[in-house]
């Protein structure tokens, strides 16, 4: 096959008009649009020198591809017929056999020809399959790349028959080079005619190709591109806060969200009654944000001014209707949060405990009453045993009234109406009422981290109830089998096993996470819903949040896949210690004789394993069967690191143990290089395998070297 | 007089009942049949059988009326000024939903005299679902300056069933967008009429409601009634079941539908007296839902079999 070269080239102009798709879908559309177009011209050949871009706006989905073939390469293929002494007569007349192959390639039988094949010499016919033309195959492909996009959740606007998107499809344009393309998406016939922003521009504009598509759409209150909106917003955004003399709030996604949300974003200043900024600030935030989608402005210091700046979808707002508009929105919905705020507060956070019967948090697992519970009984055992460890701010008492008045504020007004503000509500009441400040902040902080760029709580008592309402989720939705698949988590496990982990390393906390699971566990089946843990499940839920402990140390401390394998495989239900051990490792790896050894262990691994010998397995070493001096030395040199290394691990110096094991890599060199591990006396080879196991056995405590330098290392 | 002439030319934005004349009117001259409020208590406009089973089944309708709405647990004894016990909306049902919707709802708000051009008005993602009702759609929110006004919903199921042809259904706040109107802060201070206020006319039903549903309303006996009204909903809903020719085209599923907008209520007072526990909540929420459901199957079944008119006149 050849392609047969056609090099003019086109300009796709494809764009689907809806209504309003929600902004947080936008980017991800944006981006598929663009790979299911690139996927669909690929598959037909089309891609080759083409520049596929996408932009999106609230009311539509714009492709614009450039460089592409205005018509498929013309395709040449040979078909082989009958062999020549089948086709032709020895006079050289063509046979029927010859006639019937021409008339079913569709050539006349003068202009078959003979190919030499293998087999001999064979008739042959030449097809050439014409290209489609780029209008032809864009026809099938457009409606395909729309209707290939993924949605959380579909709609239909005509019926049960009709066509599903994620909001109704009401106008297309697809223009090939000028010309528009006879196509329909979603039931909806494509045109040249595109529409402008619903206020500030036409319902009506013909476009010819992208350039002028753009320029027509700009003058008609729409800006095709996000970054070009992106660009109008934060510089707009700046000169507001700058002759303020004031600094955004800083919010990363509230400043992507509003790129989508708008045709032409356009920036205003509002103020806002400073009685209000009695109200803490957490609060006044969170109203701006979450619900009318402002930005909070602040003073030099830190403190919120009584302003804020609101991303608007006109030109502009020279009579001030729209601030006035919004300053009246935002001053009710102050206005709801001070009610709250004072109503809640006529009886004391602790008051609301009752009524956390009321909320449930899994229907097996009870209410958020229940819950509490678990969570002090976690919290108190935590405490108790780090103040036995010696640990001076574990107060038992304090982590116990945290963890009760955790929850409250799930009752509150105020949460019920903000309810991104949980925790930090219940914290704030807290405070105001008098608790100390300990428990105060603790409940304020006990949801953190909520990523892994979240702090962690501010006090050991927050950490505390921290941890104990995680491992109470997560042992609990375990245990009842709510278990997070690739696609769901609805309780958010991940994220809770992820905090247990950032928690204990970044704290520091001498903790055992099989006993935190075992405690856990110990409160679910003593109090309520008293529902057992299996040891299988156990097993499944320390494997869960060791899984989350290894993404850390890979993904954020940068510890290499290998040496977390490693050092997880000599045991990680002490994570401060595991961590300590990766240090370690990491510093020694670089020395020369570490790779080496490395290799040794591996060797040796195997060796025992094809022996069937359980590393674990304690046969005694007899140096009466010693046959060569390289035994005798390798034997004394074990049994003299081990017990250097025993005392450096109890220290904690495991950087210093893991030197004292990389020095013997000259004696196990020398085992290998002048012994035969599998002699032919059994008891003589026994007491070699003994004598490696032995040697596993107390040099993998640290980190397990045979799994050093493997194939996932990174 | 002539002062009181004089300050009526003063105050801006249409009196509260005006602002219904105008809707009405609107929807009217789009080919709404102008319905009146439901006379059972409900919480939204769209529980009123003229949205509720009209959206199912296949024939065209479009009908808009005011809806009065019962929220127990939103009361705030008349002190909050925007959160009430009852508050009206404007409910328009559109059947099938026409190509230029939006456009004509952008209109129906230039006709109660909003200047579009002189405001920032979004249709921001909110779909709406009734987990009692077995109901839910795609739509969103209609803001005007950052208020919320309006609910904009392409119906999906209605009674757990699939709808086909798709409706759209509008739902103003009309105190909501009447404060807009009369740029005031309380509801209570809205005009109604020329000489009467929201307040004037409303504000003793607020507190008293709200008093009664938050502590004096007899939990045990809205129990009962619950069960009652659930009873009479089953049992008629099982006698659909068996009934044949004339008894099957006349069988009272409306009221079945009357019991389960009964047992939604009493629902939502137990709620807002504080005695329903986390168990019991969803267990009586889906108590509710079965019968919805069961009430949009039956009168689907009941509406393709035979038309009740049509047996009338014969």
């Amino acid at each position: 096959m050849k392609p047969v070269a056609n090099e003019k080239r086109v300009e796709l102009l494809f764009e689907v008009g809806c209504e309003e798709i929600p902004a947080g879908m936008l980017p991800k559309a944006e981006e598929e649009l663009r790979t299911n177009i690139e996927k669909l011209l690929s598959a037909e050949s089309l891609s080759e020198g083409v520049t596929v871009e996408t932009f999106s706006a609230p009311r539509r989905l714009t492709a614009w591809v450039r460089g592409l073939l205005a018509k498929q390469p013309d395709v040449e293929t040979e078909v082989t017929g009958p062999p020549k002494s089948v086709a032709y007569e020895p006079v050289g007349a063509p046979t029927r056999a010859a006639l019937s192959f021409a008339e079913k390639q569709g050539v006349h039988v003068s202009d078959l020809y003979l190919v030499q094949t293998p087999k001999g010499e064979y008739v042959a016919a030449k097809q050439i399959k014409l290209g489609r033309t780029a209008a032809q195959i864009l026809t099938a492909i457009l409606p395909r790349s729309v209707h290939d996009l993924t949605w959380p959740r579909s709609m239909t606007w005509t019926g049960l028959e009709g066509a599903r998107f994620i909001r109704p499809i009401r106008w297309i344009v697809a223009v090939l080079e000028g010309k528009p393309l006879k196509l329909s998406v979603g039931g909806i016939p494509a045109g040249d005619t595109t529409r402008g922003h619903r206020f500030l521009g036409s319902s009506a504009i013909r476009v010819k190709s992208f350039g002028g598509y753009e320029k027509h759409l700009h003058s008609n209150g729409v800006i095709v591109r996000p970054a070009e909106r992106q660009e109008k917003i934060d510089r707009e955004l700046a000169a507001h806060a700058k002759r303020s003399g004031l600094d955004i709030h800083e919010d990363a996604a509230l400043r992507k969200l509003v790129i989508y949300l708008n045709e032409f974003p356009t920036v205003i200043q509002g103020d806002f009654d400073p009685a209000f900024l009695n109200l803490p600030d957490e609060i006044l935030v969170i109203v701006m944000r979450d619900h009318q989608k402002y930005f909070a402005v602040e003073k030099k210091n830190g403190d919120l001014a009584p302003h804020f700046l609101a991303v608007i979808n006109v030109a502009g707002d020279s009579k001030g209707i729209i601030r006035a508009g919004h300053e009246r929105v935002l001053r009710a919905r102050f206005a709801d949060a001070q009610f709250f705020w004072t109503s809640d507060q006529k009886c004391r956070l602790a008051d609301y405990l009752p009524k956390l019967e009321r909320i449930t948090y899994e229907s097996r697992l009870g209410s958020f009453r229940d819950k509490v519970e678990r969570v002090r009984a976690i919290s108190r055992w935590l405490t108790e045993q780090w103040f036995n460890l010696g640990m001076l701010q574990a107060h038992v008492a304090e982590a116990d009234r945290a963890a009760e008045l955790a929850k409250c504020d799930l009752a509150t007004e105020m949460v019920r109406e903000f309810p991104e503000l949980q925790g930090i509500v219940g914290g704030l009441y807290a405070r105001a009422q008098g608790e100390p400040v300990e428990v105060a902040d603790a409940v304020y902080d006990h949801y953190r981290p909520v990523g892994l760029d979240d702090p962690i709580p501010r006090n050991l008592t927050g950490c505390a109830v921290a941890l104990a309402d995680k491992l109470d989720s997560v042992v609990g939705c375990f245990a009842v089998g709510v278990v997070p698949t690739g696609s769901s988590d609805p309780y958010a496990l991940r994220r809770a096993a992820l905090g247990i982990v950032k928690i204990i390393l970044d704290k520091k906390l001498p903790l055992s996470i099989s006993l935190s699971i075992g405690a856990a566990a110990k409160a679910l089946v003593t109090l309520k819903p008293k529902r057992g843990v299996t040891p299988a499940q156990e097993a499944q839920i320390l494997e869960f949040i060791l899984d989350r402990a290894k993404y850390v140390f890979r993904e954020r401390e940068g510890f290499g896949y290998d040496e977390v394998s490693a050092v997880f495989r000599a045991g990680a239900d002490d994570l401060v210690d595991a961590q300590k051990r990766l240090v370690a490792l990491k510093a020694i790896r670089k020395s020369k004789n570490f790779e080496p050894l490395a290799v040794s262990f591996k060797r040796i691994r195997k060796i025992l394993e094809k022996a069937n010998i359980p590393a674990k397995d304690g046969h005694h070493v007899n140096p009466d069967l010693f046959e060569s001096p390289a035994e005798r030395e390798l034997y004394s040199a074990v049994r003299d690191a081990a017990t250097k290394v025993q005392a450096l691990k109890r220290a904690g110096k495991y950087q210093e143990a893991l030197v004292v094991i990389a020095g013997l890599r000259k004696a196990v060199d020398q085992f290998f290089d002048g012994v035969m591990v599998m002699a032919e006396n059994e008891a003589v080879r026994n007491n070699r395998l003994a004598l490696l196991a032995e040697l596993l056995r107390e040099f993998t405590t640290v980190a397990d070297f045979s799994e050093i330098g493997g194939e996932e290392r990174r | 007089m002539k002062v009181k002439v004089k300050l009526e030319k003063r105050q801006r934005g249409l009196n509260f009942q005006d602002l219904i004349l105008q809707l009405s009117q609107f929807w009217v001259k789009q080919g709404c049949v102008l319905q009146q409020p439901y006379d059972v208590e409900v919480g939204a406009g769209t529980m009123h059988p003229e949205t509720f089973l009209r959206v199912l089944g296949p024939n065209p309708y479009r009908v808009g009326y005011v809806q009065p709405s019962r929220r127990p647990a939103d009361g705030r004894y008349g002190e909050n000024p925007n959160r009430l016990y009852k508050h009206s909306q404007f409910q328009v049902i559109l059947k099938p939903s026409p190509v230029d919707v939006q456009d004509l709802y952008l209109k129906s708000l230039g006709a109660i005299g909003i200047h579009l051009k002189e405001h920032d008005i979004r249709f921001e993602e909110d779909n709406w679902e009734s987990p009692t009702l077995g109901a839910w759609g795609i739509g969103w929110q209609v803001l005007l300056d950052g208020l919320e006004i309006t609910q904009f919903t392409y119906f999906q199921q209605s009674g757990g069933i699939d709808l086909d042809p798709i409706s759209v259904e509008l739902t103003y706040g009309l105190e909501r967008i009447c404060a807009f109107l009369q740029g005031v802060e309380s509801v209570y201070d809205l005009r109604w009429s020329a000489d009467k206020t929201y307040g004037d006319i409303r504000l003793m039903e607020e507190q008293q409601f709200s008093e009664y549903s938050f502590d004096r309303s007899d939990a045990a006996a809205i129990r009962a009634e619950f069960e009652l009204h659930e009873k009479q909903a089953k049992e008629l809903l099982n006698g659909f079941k068996t009934a044949e020719g004339k008894d099957r085209v006349r069988w009272p599923i409306l009221a079945a539908y009357d019991h389960c907008l009964k047992c939604s209520h009493l629902f939502n007072l137990m709620d807002a007296r504080g005695v329903i526990s986390t168990t019991e909540r969803a267990a009586l929420m889906a108590r509710v839902r079965t019968i919805a459901c069961r009430t949009a199957a039956a009168y689907l079944e009941q509406l393709t079999s035979a038309t009740p008119r049509r047996e009338v006149r014969a």
